[in-house]
Parts: structure tokens; C-alpha cells; sequence
């Protein structure tokens, strides 16, 4: 997994609350059978003005301009500033690898769904909280501001805007510590392979059914 | 001893280890697998050169992907028209046979959503944690399990290690007491808690659903409610376990037999929660409130009354909600004030995860016998969950009145729920649709969605526009 330590970037908004994952990446797109490949369809349906197509390529379809990621000042961003509940619907891990193709590697909102914000810090994206009267600030400092950077200090969780204010934020130490080394969860756990196995001994002795094979 | 929440006794059973910044390992007894979110999870676990854990605690079925007419189904994986479906249920298949994962294929007549083959096949029990890459895997918490969605790499963790890398929830309870009033459904009961406390409410929790309304619930529609608690936010939903979940369970071709049953019954007595556990939440609603519901915007908390009127942004004192209003109603073409009742409708779709099983396809057939879809209605179809559901429709002659009121008649799949196969929405067109999610686009590219009961979807094909039910059930 990509590690994430200090990140500066263009900031972009995505202005409005409850974005959906299948506002992120459209069910059509789903269909894929890789990882990579999303960020051309990030946002489609508010990025371009016709229906996306899996495998199409997108450099010719009528673009929407008013959407932001459209526009010149915000191209190149890497730090996506949201609303709440952002990421709900949906599990699509999908939308985590768009966010991530297109270049986001942050999403910072008042609140975000759990699988998504879960799905985030799986694929080296960093999914942070600020309060609501914080977002308001950096949203009113990026639409008056072009070429608007913000600051991602990780080791110190730390916010940092042009102007120098620093916003602190909270993050659980083990995703911390996954995210600043890139670490694979799964060979953490299966460090773990002697207490996986001395749990399912105790419990097949206790509820011998919950280990009945599915068979065909 | 502390009193323990039903979910606090789950999460116990299963905890493997506790690590000291809170997160935990937790043993993960069921794992349901389909197409879409599983194909890098196994791409994953090839390159890195691992196996399955525990193989048999698999049970995979494609879904999202798989047409639903009888024709484009005849000749099985091959004849799937679109070929990008055609590739992702294809390779299902081919992961499932190198590893040697039970699959119930495209024709097989176990085959369905995964999350009515689930408990129906008694692969998923009371007591047991699981998982699968869909949301709305919370479904199989109406057995007193906990069941949520997980995203692929976590399907990926827990092919490779059994277990996943979680952190405790909150305990919510949501207490619907009283009795329904006729023609009220557990699809209304659980609009009504979502448009109460909104699609964040439930957000950080595990839901228990308790009181009366719960209780006097049959296990479909229990399944209806926990489907969509993560439209409320909240991961899992559950209920507990009573005689209504033992009845249930016995029989199911995975349910434990013999001495096992004996011993399991025992066990699943248990899952409720104990008398003076606490809630870090209790939201009460009052059942004989509840009025059949019908979204009007583009999310699961945008909800009204049948006889009530499409709210006015003006009224809302939050602008960001006020905002989102504006841009609910330009979506779906609807003005503040209108009737809800006055809302026409292109299409019908009755289905999903949350309403496809035999109670709801009865409950929308006891509307459509001996009428007729409106010739205003372009389609309706209903989409049975799983073939176990289609077979036990036909035997009842359940399709035979849909077919004869002009509804269509489709094979088991997800369907025009997210319109990944060739069912779905043009532009514009307003459809009932018995599913979970009214998002911009989700049934089809600029489809308006209005969810509703399988009765209210099958009365509004018959009237061509929003009814109460309740008149027809008098009718």
C-alpha cells in the first residue's frame, strides 16, 4: 500500500452533503475487474454531460464546466474538501480507487459513512474529520483564494492553510501507524495465525455448527 | 455480571483479540461472496500467493450482473449479451473453481441476491458474524447475527485470515412499539425511522431493532428493516432472536440437525438483549404513526406520507438541507407543494434485497389480482430474489397474475435496483421502485427513483400514479 506522510496540494471542493459512492463511480463502471483505471470516471455524472460507458475513453465527451473538478484553477488537486456524510451508500471500494486514480489523497469533511471512510485507509487515502465550523472556514478561504494548498501533516495530525493556521485532527493510532508505513493488514493479522487458530478450536467445541462445510 | 446488548454478546463470542488502541480481531464465521466486489480481493490473494482460511465457510452466488430474462438467460454465463457482465460473472466462476468455493451459478435454481440466498439456504445463521462486499449485507442481522458490508480489500483479509481488523460500535436501539395500522409495511417502518433520523442517524452504530412492531414481524419483513439500516447509516441492524427466528432457520439446508439443533436453539435463546443493558442511543417511533411512505427526492431520508405534499426547501432552516432539497427536486422534476399522490410513474419495479422474497411478491400480488397495469406505465416487472422464491411464486400461480395484469415475470437477480444488468430507468422516467436507494442515476442515467412497499409499487402500476394502498386493501 501507498504510504502517506505529508501531503501538499491543490485543494478542490465538492460542495454538497451525503455525496453517495454512486456518485463517486457509477454502478456501470463497477463492472471492471481491476483495481486501476477509475479516475477518468470519478464524478462521472457530474463531470460530463453525457452517460459514461465502461472502456470508453473520455478525452472527447462534453465535459460540465461549472463542475469544479472541471475547472482550470482546481486542476492537479489532491486534497478533496467535502461535506458530511460523505462516502454513504453504497461498500464500493471503488470509489476509494477513483478518489485515488484521479490523484485525491485526502478527503477532509465534517463526517464520513463508515465502509467508505473503513475503505479509505485501505488504499493509502486519508479520510479526515474537522468540525463543521472548520470546513466552512477552508471552504470560504478556497473559493476566495486561487490555487488554494492545504497541508496534510500525518505524524503530527496537523491541517496546514496558506494563511499558517493549523487545524488538529483526530486519527486511530493503528491506521496511523498502516497508513505512515504502508503496511498490509493482512500480514499483520496473520502474524496472529496461532490466536486465530486457538479461537476456532474453543469454538468448534462450544458450537460445533457454526463450522458445518457449505457443501453442494 | 453487566447486563450486555445483543450486539455486545456477538461481538464477544467472536473477538479473537483485543488490541489496546481499540481495534480488535474479530472471527468472521460466514462469508458471502458475488461478482462485483470480489474479483480483486481474489486477484489480491493470487499475487501475494495465499489461500482461503477456511474455505467452506464460503458461499458465493452471482447477482448484481445477471440478466433477468428468460432469454438472455437460456444459455447460461455465455449468452450474458453485455460482455463486460459476461466477464465479471465469468470470472467468478473461475475463482470459485481453482479455489473450490461453493457457487451457486447463474442457472442453478439456488441462485439469487445474495442476501435472500443467505438465510434462505440457512448458510447464514443466528449467532454468527457476516460478511460480504455489499452494503447490504446487515440483511441477515433480522436472524440475531451481525451482518454487515465490507469493502474488497477487507474480502480479500477475510478469505486470507478468517477475520477482520474492526473496531466496536456504538450500541443504538430503535424501538418501534404499538401495533401497524393496515396495509403499513415493514418497507414503511423502515422509511420512517430513516426519514426521522436522516441518512448519518445510525452512522458509528449497530442498530438493534426491539419492540412490538418487531416482535409481531415475520423474518421477511424483519430482513426488510435490517436491509436498510444502512440507508440510516448505521452498518448493522438486528433483532432478536425469538420462536418467529427458530421456525425460521429449521429445515434450511444448512441449518444444523440433530443434536446440533438441540444445542444451537439453546444457544440462540440467548441473543437478546439482557434486561437493563445500555444504549449509548434509543430512538422511539410509534407504530400506529407509521403511514405507507414514498421517497420524493434523491435520498433514503427524503420520505412523505401518501397523502401528504412535497416539502418546501423555504421550510428548511438548514442550508446545506435546504440546498440538497433544491437539488432533489430539479433532479427528479417535482415542485414543492405537489401532491404526492399526483406523481405519475413510467415504470414499476418490484425487487431488490430488501423486498424480493415470498412475502413480498404474495403482498404485491394480493394488490394486482384481477386488475391491470395502466397503459400509462411503459413496464412493470417483478424480480423475484432467488429461484427458491421463483419456484415457490409459480407454485402458489403468483406469476400468472402478474402476467395476466400486464406485469413482466424476470428471472432472480439484482436487477433495476442498480441497473448493472440491461433493466434499467431513461432519463427522466419516475419509477416505484421496491428498492433501497433513490440516488441520482442509481436505476438507470438521470432515472428518478421512488421508493415505496411492494403493495404501494404493485397499486401505483395498476393507477398509473401514487394511491393509498390502504384504499385498495378496503377496495
Amino acid at each position: 500500500m501507498k504510504s502517506f506522510n505529508r501531503v501538499t496540494g491543490i485543494a478542490a471542493p465538492m460542495d454538497r452533503a451525503n455525496v453517495d459512492t454512486d456518485m463517486i463511480i457509477p454502478k456501470q463502471f463497477l463492472k471492471s475487474i481491476k483495481r486501476t483505471g477509475f479516475g477518468k470516471n470519478l464524478f462521472d455524472e457530474l463531470r460530463y454531460l453525457d452517460e459514461g460507458q465502461p472502456d470508453q475513453e473520455c478525452t472527447g465527451r462534453p465535459l460540465n464546466q461549472e463542475f469544479a473538478l472541471n475547472q482550470a484553477r482546481y486542476q492537479g488537486a489532491s486534497v478533496l474538501l467535502a461535506r458530511k456524510n460523505f462516502g454513504c451508500g453504497s461498500s464500493r471500494e471503488h470509489a476509494p480507487w477513483a478518489l485515488d486514480d484521479y490523484g485525491f489523497r485526502c478527503v477532509i469533511a465534517p463526517s464520513f459513512a463508515d465502509i467508505f471512510y473503513n475503505n479509505c485507509f485501505k488504499n493509502g487515502l486519508l479520510p479526515l474529520v474537522l468540525s463543521e465550523a472548520e470546513v466552512d472556514q477552508l471552504f470560504s478561504e478556497l473559493y476566495a483564494n486561487e490555487g488554494y494548498e492545504l497541508t496534510i501533516d500525518l505524524p503530527s495530525q496537523k491541517v496546514l492553510t496558506p494563511s499558517g493556521a493549523a487545524f488538529s485532527f483526530e486519527v486511530d493510532e493503528f491506521r496511523k501507524h498502516c497508513l505512515l508505513n504502508g503496511l498490509d493488514d493482512i500480514a499483520l493479522t496473520l502474524e496472529q495465525a496461532d490466536a486465530i487458530n486457538a479461537y476456532e478450536s474453543k469454538q468448534r467445541e462450544s458450537a460445533p455448527w457454526l463450522f458445518d462445510a457449505v457443501k453442494n | 455480571m453487566t447486563a450486555k446488548t445483543l450486539y455486545d454478546k456477538l461481538w464477544d463470542a467472536h473477538l479473537v483479540q483485543q488490541r489496546d488502541d481499540g481495534s480488535a480481531l474479530i472471527y468472521i464465521d460466514r462469508h458471502i461472496v458475488h461478482e462485483v466486489t470480489s474479483p480483486q480481493a481474489f486477484a489480491g490473494l493470487r499475487i501475494a500467493g495465499r489461500k482461503p482460511w477456511r474455505v467452506d465457510s464460503i458461499l458465493a452466488t452471482p447477482d448484481h450482473n445477471v440478466p433477468t430474462t428468460i432469454k438472455e438467460r437460456a444459455s447460461g454465463v455465455s449468452g450474458i449479451e453485455d460482455p463486460v457482465s459476461l466477464i465479471q460473472v465469468q470470472t467468478l466462476d473461475d475463482n470459485c473453481d481453482e479455489y473450490g468455493i461453493v457457487e451457486y451459478k447463474i442457472n442453478d435454481l439456488r441462485q439469487g441476491i445474495v442476501h435472500v440466498v443467505g438465510p434462505e439456504s440457512g448458510a447464514c445463521l443466528p449467532g454468527m458474524t457476516i460478511v460480504c462486499g455489499d452494503s447490504h449485507t446487515a440483511t441477515n442481522g433480522a436472524l440475531g447475527a451481525l451482518a454487515h458490508g465490507i469493502g474488497t480489500s477487507e474480502v480479500e483479509h477475510v478469505l486470507a485470515t478468517q477475520c477482520l481488523v474492526a473496531k466496536k460500535m456504538g450500541n443504538m436501539r430503535i424501538d418501534v412499539n404499538g401495533k401497524l395500522g393496515e396495509g403499513v409495511t415493514p418497507k414503511d417502518v423502515v422509511l420512517a425511522i430513516i426519514g426521522k433520523i436522516g441518512t448519518a442517524g445510525g452512522t458509528g452504530y449497530a442498530v438493534e431493532f426491539a419492540g412490538d412492531v418487531f416482535r409481531d414481524m415475520s423474518m421477511e419483513g424483519r430482513m426488510t428493516v435490517c436491509n436498510m439500516a444502512i440507508e440510516a447509516g448505521a452498518r448493522a441492524g438486528m433483532v432478536a432472536v425469538d420462536d418467529t427466528t427458530i421456525e425460521y432457520v429449521k429445515g434450511r439446508p444448512y441449518a444444523p440437525t440433530g443434536e446440533n439443533w438441540e444445542k444451537a436453539v439453546t444457544a440462540w435463546r440467548e441473543l437478546t438483549s439482557d434486561e437493563g443493558a445500555h444504549f449509548d442511543a434509543v430512538v422511539e417511533l410509534n407504530g400506529a404513526d407509521i403511514l405507507p411512505q414514498v421517497s420524493w427526492g434523491t435520498s433514503p431520508d427524503m420520505v412523505a406520507d401518501i397523502n401528504a405534499t412535497v416539502p418546501a426547501p423555504a421550510d428548511e432552516p438548514d442550508a446545506v438541507k435546504r440546498e440538497g432539497m433544491l437539488r432533489a427536486l430539479e433532479y427528479m422534476g417535482l415542485e414543492a407543494g405537489q401532491k404526492i399522490a399526483d406523481i405519475k410513474l413510467d415504470r414499476v419495479f418490484i425487487g431488490s434485497c430488501t423486498n424480493s422474497r415470498i412475502e413480498d411478491i404474495r403482498a404485491a400480488a394480493l394488490v394486482v389480482k384481477g386488475r391491470q397495469k395502466s397503459s400509462s406505465v411503459k413496464q412493470a416487472m417483478v424480480v423475484p430474489g432467488s429461484g427458491v422464491v421463483k419456484a415457490q411464486a409459480e407454485a402458489e400461480g403468483l406469476d400468472k397474475i402478474f402476467v395476466a395484469a400486464g406485469f413482466e415475470w424476470r428471472e432472480p437477480g439484482c436487477s433495476m435496483c442498480l441497473a448493472m444488468n440491461a433493466d434499467k430507468l431513461g432519463a427522466g422516467e419516475h419509477c416505484a421502485s421496491t428498492s433501497n436507494r433513490n440516488f441520482e442515476g442509481r436505476q438507470g442515467y438521470g432515472g428518478r427513483t421512488h421508493l415505496v412497499s411492494p403493495a404501494m409499487a404493485a397499486a401505483a402500476a395498476i393507477a398509473g400514479h401514487f394511491v393509498d394502498v390502504r384504499d385498495f386493501v378496503r377496495s
